[in-house]
């Protein structure tokens, strides 16, 4: 065991069991904040493979602005109750096998492909520090860069005209 | 920091990225509150972005990278506009069950 894959093992057990307890809590509030620590130690995943840039990205995006969001949102509807019904066994039940399956499938397939992958080199290349980054964003990337604010701007304008309280036209 | 992916290996990112999503697609369909299903849809989204970072580290290339900002992008737009949808849907029916939303059934 060396020191890295102690620390990816503690991280990745912190973020399937807060994952975990985000789907199976009955409280909403309770499920957001499960929800921060996952995004908080996916974070801790990105700084492990020395992508810093993104990983405050994802901390400011995913644990600051989207979170509010949702806990915004819980507690505008007042959410915060734990009298929800389940669904019917059969679709419980469907659910799981479907997890598992899903889980199957998709392992099979990642571990098949690995000749198509290729072998890992370190090269000990600079690739990933602000520097590089911007450089490939605003050279390469520079036309989807500028359509992902026109997205935004579009999401800004949609979602007030979609939570502006309607007019009752008699 | 450079032979990171040589001691964990990508199989583990490959492992935890795949079981991450497949507890999004289980609580997309295990639960009936709709707050609970975008949750489910963030940590989906979350878990392919892990797999592009590992990956992108594998293959020494930024563009995995790049990417990822723009799936984050999205993610925020999207989360946003369907908020926005919840919102008004409670606003209409006073339940956010998305079992109760069955008018196009027939």
């Amino acid at each position: 065991m060396t020191p890295f894959l102690i620390i990816f093992c503690v991280l990745a057990a912190i973020t399937l069991s807060t994952a975990f307890l985000t789907v199976f809590t009955k409280n909403p509030i309770h499920s957001a904040i499960y929800l921060v620590i996952c995004f908080f130690s996916i974070a801790g995943h990105y700084l492990l493979l020395n992508s810093q840039f993104l990983a405050v990205v994802h901390i400011i995006v995913y644990s600051g602005a989207i979170m509010i969001l949702f806990l915004f949102t819980i507690m505008l509807m007042n959410l915060n109750k734990e009298n929800e019904v389940h669904k019917p066994r059969v679709t419980r039940l469907g659910a799981i096998v479907l997890f598992g399956l899903t889980c199957a499938i998709l392992i099979a397939l990642f571990v098949n492909s690995k000749p198509i992958m290729g072998e890992y080199d370190a090269t000990g290349e600079d690739f990933q520090s602000i520097n590089k980054l911007g450089n490939v964003l605003l050279n390469e990337y520079m036309v989807p860069f500028e359509f992902a604010s026109i997205l935004l701007l579009v999401a800004m304008i949609g979602t007030v005209l979609l939570s502006k309280k309607e007019k009752i036209q008699k | 920091m450079n032979n990171v992916l040589n001691q964990i290996g990508i199989e583990n990112y490959i492992f935890l990225a795949v079981i991450l999503f497949s507890i999004g697609v289980f609580g997309v369909l295990y639960r009936r509150n709709a707050i609970i299903v975008f949750m489910s849809i963030e940590i989906m989204l979350n878990a392919v972005n892990l797999l592009f970072v590992a990956f992108s580290t594998y293959h020494q290339d930024a563009q995995g990278q790049v990417f990822v900002f723009f799936s984050m992008a999205v993610a925020a737009a999207e989360v946003a506009v369907g908020l926005a949808i919840l919102v008004s849907i409670f606003r209409n029916l006073g339940s956010i069950d998305i079992d109760n939303l069955k008018n196009l059934k027939g």
